[in-house]
C-alpha cells in the first residue's frame, strides 16, 4: 500500500508539488485574517497552478524550448509550446490581480490602521451605529 | 469565403466596448459618460440585430479570431441563445446606467467619472466575450476582467464599508477563479484541447475508453465549484450581501443582474458544450440540487431578518440565484431553458429594484433602515411604482417576468418527473411564500401612511433619464410576463443548436 | 543613535514574528514600535505649516491617543489570531483539499510522456505551422499574438483594468483624509533621495544597459525568447530605478500622468485596432495585405513586431504607474 503510494507520488512529483502549493495558498487566501498574507496565499496558489500547467507542457527526451533552431520544424524536436503561452497570459493576469488587491489593502490600512480582516469588520460594525 | 455582414457582429460587440472603455479613461467626466451611454445603447442594438438574424435563420455560427480557427486558434460562437442572453445583459446594463446616472453623480467624484466609464466599458466587453466565447481559456481571461472591474465598481465610493466588501468580494472571487483555472489546466492536460466542441469530443472519447475518468470528473467539479463560488450559490454567498448593499446603486444593479448571472451562463455553456450532459450535470445534479434547495429557503429566511432595504434586496438575490441553480440541477433541456429564462426575468427585476431603491433612499435623506423609509414611495411615486413592480415580479405575481419564470421552472420539473418534481414544486411554494413575506412587507412599509422618521431630501429636479429607464424596465418585466412563450421557445431553439 | 538602534531591533523582531507567526509578539515590542511610529508622526506634524498646528485642541489630542492605541492593536492583534482551533481548521481544510486533488491527479497521464493527449495534434500543429503562417521563430510569441491573439488582447486589457482600478482606489480622498495627505506629502519629501552618490552612480551605469536590454527583448520578441510583456517589465524596472535614483522632479520632466495616459491609451487602441483588422480579415478570408518579410529577420512576422511594441509600451507604463501609485498614492 505505502509502496504503491510512494510510487505514484514519485511518478507525479511535479504535479504533487504544484498541488501542495495550490492547497497551501488556497487555505491562506481563504482562512488567513491578515490581508497581506491573503495576497501571499493568492500568489502561491496561482504559482501552483502555473507550475502544474507548465509541467504538462514538458515532454521527456532531448527536446528543446519552443524556439526554432536551425530551421527544424519537426514536432518531435520541441516541447509543447501552448502551455508556455497560457502560463504567460496567466502570470500577467495574476500580477494585475495582485496589484488591485494591494491597492485595496493600502486603502483599508489608511482608513482602519490594521490589516486584520476581523478587526476591520469590528471597526465597521462600530462605525455603523 | 466572405461572411455575411451580420456574422461579423460578435467581433465588433467585443472590440468596440473594449476600445470605448480605454478611450473613456482619457476623456473628461462628462464626455466619458456620454460615450459610455452611447456605447451601451449601441451594444444593445447590435445584440438585437444579431438576435434577429440568428433567430430568423435559426442558425448558429463560429467566428475564427484570425486566419486559423478551431482547434488551433481562438473562436467566437453566436446563436440565438447567446444573442438572447447577450441582449438581456446589455439591455439591463444600458437601463441601469441611464437610470442610475443621477445617483452616480452623487456617489462618484466627477474627477473619477472617466475611470468609472472605463470600468463599465470593459465590463461590457467582458460580458460580450464570455457570452460568445468558444474557448475555455478566453473565458478565464475575461472572467478576470469582470472580477477586477466589478471590484473597482464596488470600491468606487469613498466609504470604508464599500472598500471592505470589495476586498471580501475579491478574496472569494479569487478562490473561485483559482479553482476554475486549476480545473481548466487539468482538463487541458487530459484532453489537449481548449475549444468547446473539440473538448466535448475528446471528453466523449475518454469516457468511451473509460480512461482518466476520476481526474476528468475532478476537473469538471473544480470548474463548476469555481463558478458556483463566483455566482454565489448558497454556502458560498457570504461575500454577496455586503458587496451588493454597500456598492452604489448602479454597481449593485450591474453586479447582481449581470456579473453573477454571467458565470451561470458560462457554467451552462461548459456543461452543455464542453462536457456533454452525461459527464457533468447528471453526475453532480443531486449535489447541486441539494445546495440550491437549501439556498432557496435559507436565502429568503435571511432576507426576512434584514432591517435595511439594500440588504433585503441583496439577500433576495441569494435565494433567486439558488432558484436558477434548481433549474440547472434538473438536468433536462427544459430545466436549463427555464434557468436561462429565470436569469433574464430576475435580471430585469433586480436591476430595477437596485436603481429605484437608491431613489427611494434619496427621498428620505439617504436613510437605509426599513423603519426610516416609511412612506418613501409616496414621496417618489415613480420609484415606488417601479419598486412595487419589481417586488411583485420577484414574488411571482401573474403578468410579470418572475411569474413566468417560476411557471416554466415548475413545468420543467413536472416534465422531468422523478423525486425532483415534488421537491422542486414544494420548494417553489415555500420560496414564493417567503418572497411574498419579505418583499410585500417591504413594499407595504414603503407605502405606509406613517410619518417618516428621516427628514425629506431636498426637492429634486426632474430626472428624465431615470423616468425613461424605469418605464422601459417596467415594460421589460411586463413583456417577459405576458410574452414569455416566444422567449422560452427562442431559448429552446438556441439550446438545440448548442451541441 | 540609540533610538535608531532600538527601532531597528524592533523591526527585526517584527520580521521574525511575521515569518514564524507562532510566537506571540510581546506587548512591549509592539508598543515600542507603535510609539516610534507615533513619534514619527508627531515629528511630521510639527513640520507641517503652522495652520495645522493651531488646530491642536484637547479633542484632537484625544483622537490622536485613540489613533495611536488603534495602531498598537493593529501590530499586536496578529498574535491572537493564531488561536489553536483556527490553525486546526486551516490544517484540516488544507490537507483535505490537497488530498482530494492528489487523488485525482495521480491518475493523470504521466509527467513528460510523449504519448499523452496534451501533446497530440494541436501541439504538433503549432510546431509545424507557426513559422510559415506567422513568420515567428519564437513559437510561443506566434501562439500568443496570432493563434490565440484574442486571449492576449484580453490579457493586456486586464493590465489596463488593474491600473485603472488602483488609480480609482488610491486617488479617492474625502476631507477626512486631508490630514493623511499632508502627512504623506511630507513623508515623500523626506524619502526623496538627496543625491545618494552610490545609487546615482549605479543607476548611471546600469540604466543604459537596462533600457537597451528591455528594448532588445521587445524588438526581438518574435525571434528569441521574450516579447512585449517581459521587455516591458524590464523597461518598467528601469524607469523605477531612474525614479529612485534621481527623484520625481527629474522623471517628471519626461514621464508624467499625461504621458502615461497618452502612451498606454494609444498603445491599447492601436493594439485593439490592429488585432481587430487581423481578426476581421482572417475570419473573412481576405488577404490582410501586411508584408510578412523573411522569417528570422527583425522586420518580419507581419503584425507581430508592432504588436509587441504596443504591448511593451503598455506594460512599461503599467509597471511604473503601479509603483508610483503605491509609493505616493497619486501620480
Amino acid at each position: 500500500m505505502l509502496r504503491h503510494v510512494t510510487e505514484l507520488v514519485n511518478q507525479h512529483l511535479d504535479e504533487v508539488a504544484a498541488l501542495i502549493l495550490f492547497g497551501v495558498g488556497f487555505t491562506m487566501l481563504l482562512l488567513d485574517k491578515n490581508l497581506i498574507k491573503k495576497i501571499i496565499g493568492f500568489s502561491m496558489m496561482d504559482s501552483g497552478i502555473y507550475l502544474f500547467l507548465a509541467s504538462y507542457g514538458y515532454i521527456g527526451g532531448l527536446r528543446s524550448a519552443p524556439v526554432y533552431t536551425n530551421g527544424v520544424t519537426d514536432p518531435a524536436a520541441y516541447v509543447n509550446p501552448l502551455p508556455a503561452g497560457l502560463v504567460l497570459t496567466g502570470i500577467v493576469v495574476s500580477v494585475s490581480v495582485t496589484a488591485v488587491m494591494l491597492g485595496l489593502t493600502v486603502r483599508l490600512y489608511q482608513r482602519y490602521h490594521t490589516l486584520d480582516m476581523d478587526e476591520i469588520a469590528e471597526q465597521i460594525r462600530k462605525e455603523g451605529k | 469565403m466572405i461572411l455575411a455582414w451580420w456574422q461579423n457582429l460578435p467581433l465588433f460587440l467585443v472590440l468596440c466596448p473594449l476600445m470605448c472603455g480605454v478611450a473613456c479613461s482619457a476623456l473628461r467626466g462628462k464626455a466619458s459618460r456620454c460615450v459610455t451611454a452611447a456605447m451601451c445603447a449601441a451594444e444593445s442594438a447590435g445584440m438585437a440585430v444579431l438576435l434577429w438574424y440568428t433567430a430568423s435563420g435559426n442558425v448558429s455560427f463560429t467566428y475564427a479570431m484570425g486566419k486559423i480557427g478551431a482547434p488551433f486558434g481562438n473562436e467566437l460562437r453566436a446563436g440565438p441563445a447567446e444573442a438572447l442572453m447577450g441582449l438581456g445583459f446589455t439591455l439591463v446594463l444600458t437601463l441601469s446606467v441611464t437610470g442610475g446616472n443621477r445617483s452616480l453623480t452623487e456617489d462618484v467624484e466627477s474627477k473619477r467619472m472617466n475611470l468609472f466609464g472605463a470600468m463599465i466599458g470593459l465590463l461590457t466587453a467582458a460580458t460580450a466575450a464570455i457570452v460568445f466565447t468558444n474557448d475555455l481559456f478566453t473565458a478565464y481571461v475575461f472572467i478576470e476582467i469582470t472580477t477586477l472591474s466589478a471590484c473597482a465598481l464596488i470600491g468606487v465610493t469613498n466609504r470604508g464599508r464599500a472598500l471592505f466588501s470589495s476586498a471580501r468580494y475579491m478574496v472569494m472571487n479569487l478562490l473561485g477563479s483559482g479553482l476554475f483555472l486549476l480545473g481548466l489546466s487539468m482538463l487541458y492536460a487530459l484532453t489537449g484541447q481548449l475549444l468547446f466542441p473539440q473538448l466535448a469530443s475528446a471528453v466523449d472519447a475518454l469516457i468511451a475508453e473509460n480512461r482518466y475518468s476520476v481526474s476528468m470528473y475532478l476537473s469538471f467539479l473544480l470548474m463548476g465549484l469555481g463558478l458556483c463560488i463566483k455566482s454565489a450559490l448558497y454556502p458560498f454567498h457570504t461575500w454577496l450581501p455586503d458587496a451588493y448593499s454597500n456598492a452604489t446603486a448602479v454597481s449593485g444593479a450591474l453586479l447582481s443582474s449581470l456579473v453573477s448571472k454571467l458565470y451561470i451562463f458560462l457554467l451552462i455553456k461548459i456543461a452543455l458544450r464542453a462536457a456533454g450532459e452525461e459527464a457533468f450535470i447528471h453526475r453532480i445534479g443531486d449535489v447541486l440540487f441539494l445546495y440550491a434547495a437549501v439556498g432557496t429557503v435559507l436565502g429568503s429566511v435571511h432576507a426576512l431578518y434584514q432591517r435595511k432595504l439594500s440588504r433585503v434586496i441583496a439577500y433576495s438575490s441569494v435565494a433567486q440565484i439558488a432558484c436558477v441553480y434548481l433549474g440547472i440541477a434538473l438536468g433536462s433541456g427544459e430545466g436549463i431553458a427555464a434557468a436561462l429564462f429565470y436569469i433574464l426575468a430576475h435580471s430585469a427585476a433586480k436591476s430595477m429594484l437596485f436603481v429605484t431603491s437608491h431613489k427611494l433612499r434619496r427621498a428620505c435623506g439617504g436613510a437605509d433602515g426599513l423603519e426610516d423609509l416609511r412612506g418613501a414611495a409616496r414621496r417618489s411615486p415613480l420609484a415606488g411604482l417601479a419598486f412595487l413592480a419589481g417586488a411583485c415580479s420577484l414574488v411571482g405575481i401573474p403578468g410579470l417576468g418572475g411569474f413566468a419564470a417560476k411557471m416554466y421552472l415548475a413545468q420543467a420539473a413536472i416534465g422531468g418527473g422523478g423525486w425532483r418534481m415534488p421537491a422542486l414544486l414544494g420548494l417553489l411554494a415555500v420560496s414564493t411564500t417567503l418572497n411574498a413575506a419579505y418583499m410585500l412587507r417591504t413594499a407595504l412599509i414603503l407605502y405606509s401612511r406613517d410619518k417618516p422618521a428621516g427628514e425629506a431630501g431636498k426637492p429634486k429636479a426632474r430626472d428624465a433619464a431615470f423616468a425613461a429607464a424605469t418605464a422601459v424596465m417596467i415594460g421589460l418585466n411586463l413583456f417577459l410576463g405576458f410574452c414569455g412563450r416566444p422567449v422560452i421557445e427562442l431559448i429552446h431553439r438556441g439550446l438545440a443548436l448548442f451541441s | 543613535m540609540p533610538a535608531n538602534k532600538k527601532k531597528h531591533d524592533a523591526f527585526a523582531r517584527l520580521a521574525d514574528w511575521l515569518e514564524n507567526g507562532a510566537q506571540p509578539l510581546d506587548e512591549e515590542i509592539g508598543e515600542s514600535l507603535a510609539d516610534e511610529a507615533y513619534e514619527e508622526e508627531n515629528a511630521a506634524e510639527k513640520t507641517i505649516p503652522s495652520v495645522e498646528v493651531k488646530k491642536q485642541t484637547p479633542k484632537k489630542k484625544k483622537r490622536q491617543e485613540r489613533h495611536r492605541r488603534k495602531r498598537r492593536d493593529a501590530l499586536t492583534v496578529g498574535a491572537y489570531a493564531d488561536a489553536w482551533w483556527y490553525r486546526v481548521t486551516a490544517f484540516i481544510v488544507c490537507v483535505s483539499l490537497v488530498g482530494l486533488l492528489l487523488y485525482g491527479v495521480v491518475r493523470m497521464p504521466l509527467f513528460g510522456n510523449a504519448d499523452t493527449l496534451a501533446d497530440s495534434e494541436v501541439a504538433s500543429f503549432y510546431v509545424t505551422h507557426t513559422l510559415e503562417e506567422t513568420g515567428a521563430v519564437n513559437i510561443v510569441t506566434g501562439i500568443i499574438l496570432d493563434y490565440r491573439g484574442f486571449d492576449t488582447l484580453g490579457e493586456s486589457h486586464v493590465l489596463f483594468v488593474a491600473v485603472s482600478s488602483v488609480l480609482l482606489l488610491l486617488s479617492i480622498r474625502g476631507e477626512k483624509d486631508e490630514q493623511e495627505r499632508l502627512l504623506e506629502s511630507d513623508r515623500e519629501q523626506r524619502t526623496e533621495p538627496d543625491h545618494d552618490l552610490v545609487l546615482q552612480g549605479g543607476a548611471r551605469l546600469l540604466l543604459p544597459l537596462v533600457l537597451i536590454f528591455g528594448i532588445y527583448i521587445i524588438l526581438n520578441g518574435h525571434l528569441s525568447p521574450g516579447g512585449g510583456f517581459s521587455g516591458g517589465a524590464v523597461l518598467g524596472a528601469g524607469l523605477i530605478l531612474y525614479q529612485n535614483a534621481f527623484g520625481y522632479d527629474r522623471i517628471g520632466k519626461f514621464f508624467t500622468y499625461r504621458t502615461f495616459r497618452a502612451v498606454s491609451v494609444s498603445a491599447l487602441l492601436f493594439y485593439a485596432l490592429a488585432k481587430g483588422y487581423h481578426f476581421l480579415t482572417g475570419a473573412n478570408h481576405i488577404p490582410g495585405g501586411i508584408p510578412e518579410g523573411t522569417a528570422g529577420a527583425i522586420l518580419s512576422g507581419g503584425l507581430l513586431l508592432p504588436l509587441n511594441i504596443a504591448v511593451g509600451c503598455v506594460v512599461t507604463c503599467t509597471m511604473y504607474a503601479l509603483y508610483t501609485m503605491f509609493r505616493r498614492g497619486a501620480f
